[in-house]
């Protein structure tokens, strides 16, 4: 019923160009090619002139091949059947399961009407001291994990993703390597959490295009869920990755690049992404977490220099631990009130003096002399990495605090950690 | 041109589209683009021969070739009247809570509401009368708006004088009832409506001139308003890197800022901050009126995800909104986040019309389209005596916190204050975190120019020897390079840094602080004799625990008093020999 068009006038990089009448803007269409058929996408229609980006890419492609086109934009299926499942970035089955094609939605449909948005007020519990205590994560939070190639970023989304408690899990990889995929997979199926979980995988090896679908099938997927009232953590690993293959797509299509190559409407792709995280006022929510892979480890590369300005704060993963300074989450203050009366001061002290004992082994590497308050400043540093930072810790929050108190008692007198006294009476450790 | 004048779509690059029209178009006209029962709002932005391009308000997934374009012959505009105050506006002017209302929770293409209901009744109280001479903009009557009187203003298109004709008496009209009549000597005759629409690209001048901006608007906040004042009618810019503090310094502003009206333009910024504006302003009491704060302000708020093109016209459409309440006799602030996001939105635009491309590929207009938003602002004397202005301040979002980037740059030749935030003082956490190095303001602050000036002299002193100390040590600064580092360091602390969850100290006065700059230039410039180094340190960090509980204390109150004494009785312990016999 949908008519086949057969004169493809150009190839270029993964975009073919096609002679064609009456198609929408954005329209999805197949291309049958010698290696079988795949999915494209309308990217401009100029004149009869119809340019489509191929999401497997355009090798093999014959000028006479055909291109049917389907009348529609890309849609996606939600609901329930998903889960556990998993998918490839054009949302095909990767697992032995059939392919679904039920409650179809939309994908990168309008965004949110602002006054229907709610405060977010509720914290997300991760067993991190780093995140629980230091900078803790608010549902409908839209975060970014900044980190250099090699950092533990996706052993550190898997634990988030294993120990929160949300509803749903969905993880949009992209340019993902195999193994990475396997891990995710794994590590969810080992702690049982694989079938309250939906994967769209791009690997690296996957056609450049279909990375950019899948941040639009995840948040397609999760909105759905979060408007029947569920609580959905979305993990994107690694948005660079969907940032190069905008890239590549704009230069393939003649757009004047911005900046390092980039065009010039990065910030609001990648912010018409993460704005998709939300706190619906009468239903669910949608929490993002997403890997940011800084190359040079240069933070004003344009595209975590854009993600910083559109998240909501951000985590810095370096040398395998969160590091406080440079992380922040923009929305701790709306839940690190209401946990406990001493969180915030835990939070304060601990990370104060944990800056004076940075400068001290700065004066230590300098070879200045280490007074009485340095070496305490030291003793106190060692046992908050070890103890507090890294990654291996588990704790929920409360123990985490009163593990930070006990740190502090064993390294300092009450009067020198500038607590307030009320505080210090409730919680110093008495047996000291 | 009354004929319906219409085209056909001919290309469609994202929400670039180009339309074959054979009718004559205007520039900048607003045309719909018709799409299975969808109206989509576009704008003309360039003409060539019989192909136009138009920039699309609104997602464009789904157009198809040859699908109608409708001119309207109309610019795109705004509408003036009673209502907006408290409203929120997306930056088309369609009232937010009203489509939520009718669409649930998602925003839907396509959909304008009226920004103002047409039903909607208001009393009018007449002010002219019949025969009377007018010009645009002259006042014939008010409503109460809120905590206002909202002048119904002759409209500000009008040339030359014209005669009351007609006037309606006190009463409840609404917005489409004219409550007026003028003629004019060539006997052309104007209804006048409580309400008026306004181009938002083209500035209202119905004013008699434009003045000089020379009085300090107080924002409450020290470091800006003692060192880097912004004056009513001026303009200031806010720059910085993520994380910074933009967002919180304009949140603040717009809280405690003594102006009559503020107007919020939240362009392509987070959805979050906006939703915590709009649910706290109306539970936040306006101290100078008692009324919740949402009582003067207006929100235009096209949020990052919201369509592109509509955060161009968002600027547009909240400056017009500005210079409207202006026209009243009130002072307005329009605050402004981001404009480098409007920025953004022009580059796209341009790189869709494969315009050459200038620096970081943004056009080549960038800087006048800059400049002149920014002219906007002013203080004006209206054509009754009486005067009124709007400020305009702008955060601007520099990629990778540089400022030499275009935005930024095109920015600071234009504005009168230079609010720079830096990294490394958000890092420290010393907030504000405007840089007191590197910002300037070209206007006058209450503080003296004297005192001003030794408030900055003390800080770049200050970090001269700070500087130095971190190549020569402690051990190798003089004493008295070592005290004025603590003066520095002191004068920072408790002046300029404000502590925004203090209820007492996020918002200082006028007059609290000429009297605390007074009593703190003191300090700065008395002779204090110390033995050693650590005696020094010990004195200013005693100081400045005291100093903070001396801002945290409610103005003249008594714990005021009885600190300011313990304050003063320290500081004299310490006075070097010279000073006792001076003050003896």
């Amino acid at each position: 019923m949908h008519k086949v068009y057969t004169k493809i006038v150009q190839i270029a990089g993964d975009v073919i160009t096609v002679e064609a009448e009456g198609i929408g803007y954005l329209d999805i269409a197949e291309v049958q090619t010698r290696r079988g058929m795949s999915l494209a996408q309308v990217i401009r229609i100029d004149g009869a002139r119809v340019s489509l980006q191929v999401f497997a890419g355009s090798k093999g492609i014959s000028t006479g091949d055909k291109v049917r086109f389907l009348g529609h934009p890309m849609r996606v299926a939600s609901g329930d059947n998903l889960l556990g499942r998993i998918f490839n970035g054009s949302g095909l089955p990767l697992d032995k399961g059939p392919a679904l094609t039920e409650n179809l939605v939309d994908i990168g449909g309008p965004s949110v009407n602002p006054v229907r948005r709610v405060v977010p007020g509720k914290m997300i519990r991760t067993g991190i001291p780093m995140i629980d205590v230091f900078n803790s994560l608010v549902e409908s939070q839209k975060l970014p994990i900044f980190s250099i190639a090699g950092e533990p970023y996706n052993e550190l989304l898997a634990r988030i993703a294993v120990q929160a408690e949300v509803d749903y899990i969905i993880l949009g990889g992209m340019g993902l390597k195999h193994d990475d995929y396997l891990f995710f997979r794994d590590t969810l199926e080992e702690a049982g959490a694989l079938s309250r979980s939906i994967f769209f995988i791009h690997t690296a090896a996957d056609p450049t295009v279909e990375c950019l679908l899948v941040p639009d099938i995840s948040l397609a997927v999760a909105e759905h869920f979060a408007l029947n009232g569920k609580r959905v953590l979305v993990l994107l690993t690694d948005m660079t990755n969907f940032a190069d293959s905008l890239k590549e797509i704009a230069i393939t299509m003649e757009q004047v690049p911005s900046n390092r190559g980039y065009p010039g409407d990065l910030y609001s792709q990648l912010a018409s992404r993460y704005e998709k995280a939300v706190d619906f006022d009468t239903a669910g929510s949608i929490t993002i977490l997403a890997v940011t892979t800084m190359p040079g480890d240069d933070v004003t590369h344009p595209v975590p220099d854009n993600t910083g300005y559109i998240t909501e704060g951000q985590f810095y993963l370096k040398n395998a631990v969160i590091e406080p300074f440079g992380s922040l989450s923009r929305l701790k203050q709306q839940v690190n009130g209401k946990t406990r009366s001493d969180h915030r001061t835990i939070m304060d002290t601990m990370i104060q003096l944990f800056a004076d004992y940075r400068e001290t082994l700065e004066k230590q590497a300098m070879g200045f002399q280490m007074s009485a308050w340095d070496n305490k400043l030291l003793q106190y540093g060692k046992r908050f990495e070890n103890e507090m930072m890294s990654l291996k810790v588990n704790i929920p929050l409360e123990k985490a605090l009163d593990r930070g108190w006990e740190i502090l008692a064993d390294c300092f007198a009450p009067e020198e950690t500038g607590i307030k006294k009320a505080l210090i009476e409730q919680y110093w450790p008495k047996t000291r | 041109m009354h004929e319906q004048r219409s085209g056909t779509v001919v290309k469609i690059n994202s929400n670039m589209v180009v339309a074959r029209v054979e009718a004559p178009v205007v520039q900048n006209e607003v045309a719909f683009i018709e799409h299975a029962g969808e109206r989509l709002k576009a704008e003309v932005i360039r003409v060539r021969a019989s192909l136009v391009e138009m920039q699309v308000f609104e997602d464009t997934r789904g157009l198809r070739l040859g699908e109608k374009v409708v001119f309207t012959d109309e610019l795109l505009s705004v509408e003036l009247g009673p209502g907006l105050l408290g409203q929120i506006f997306d930056g088309l002017q369609n009232p937010l809570p009203q489509l939520a209302e009718k669409f649930g929770f998602f925003l839907k293409r396509g959909e304008y509401l009226e920004a103002l209901p047409d039903q909607a009744q208001w009393e009018f109280a007449p002010l002219a009368k019949a025969g009377d001479t007018v010009r645009a903009g002259s006042k014939l009557g008010t409503v109460p708006e809120k905590i206002f009187k909202h002048a119904i203003m002759a409209p500000f298109d009008l040339s030359g004088t014209w005669e009351v004709e007609r006037i309606s008496p006190f009463g409840r009209y609404d917005l489409k009832t004219p409550v007026a009549r003028l003629k004019n000597a060539e006997g052309k005759q104007r209804d006048v409506f409580l309400q008026q629409s306004w181009p938002v690209k083209i500035p209202i001048k119905a004013y008699a001139e434009k003045l000089r901006p020379s009085k300090t608007l107080v924002t409450k906040m020290r470091l800006i308003d003692s060192l880097f004042p912004v004056a009513l009618g001026g303009t200031y810019c806010i720059p910085g890197p993520f994380g910074a503090g933009k967002t919180v310094l304009q949140q603040l502003t717009s809280r405690h800022a003594d102006v009559d009206v503020v107007i919020i333009a939240a362009c392509g910024e987070r959805a979050g901050e906006v939703v915590e504006t709009l649910k706290t302003f109306p539970t936040l009491t306006d101290p100078r009126t008692g009324k919740p704060l949402s009582d003067r302000t207006v929100i235009i708020c096209n949020t990052s995800s919201m369509p592109v093109a509509a955060r161009e016209s968002s600027v547009y459409t909240a400056v017009t909104i500005a210079e409207y309440y202006r026209q009243m006799g009130l002072n307005v602030l329009l605050l402004a986040d981001s404009t480098s996001r409007w920025a953004q939105a022009m580059r796209e635009m341009s790189g869709r019309l494969e315009e050459i491309p200038g620096e970081e590929a943004f056009p080549a207009y960038l800087e006048s389209r800059i400049a002149s938003f920014y002219e906007r602002a002013g203080l004006v004397r209206l054509n009754d005596g009486s005067t009124g202005s709007v400020t305009i301040g702008g955060t601007v979002s520099p990629a990778g916190g540089n400022f030499e980037e275009p935005v930024t740059q095109a920015t600071l030749k234009v504005v009168g204050a230079f609010h720079g935030l830096s990294r490394s003082r958000s890092d420290a956490r010393r907030y504000p975190a405007i840089d007191p190095l590197i910002s300037w303001s070209k206007y006058p602050s209450f503080i003296s120019a004297g005192q001003k000036e030794r408030g900055h002299q003390v800080l770049r002193k200050s970090n001269d020897v700070s500087q130095m100390m971190k190549v020569i040590g402690e051990e190798g600064t003089s004493l008295a390079d070592y005290i004025d580092y603590l003066k520095g360091e002191f004068f920072d602390s408790v002046y300029l840094q404000q502590n925004a969850f203090d209820p007492v100290d996020e918002a200082t006065g006028q007059e609290r602080q000429e009297y605390l700059f007074a009593f703190i230039h003191e300090i700065l410039d008395a002779d204090l004799a110390f033995g050693d180094k650590p005696e020094a340190l010990q004195f200013f960090q005693k100081l400045r625990q005291l100093f903070r509980s001396w801002n945290s204390a409610a103005w003249k109150s008594k714990e005021f008093a009885a600190l300011e004494e313990e304050i003063g009785l320290l500081v004299e312990k310490k006075r070097g020999p010279e000073k006792e016999k001076a003050h003896a």
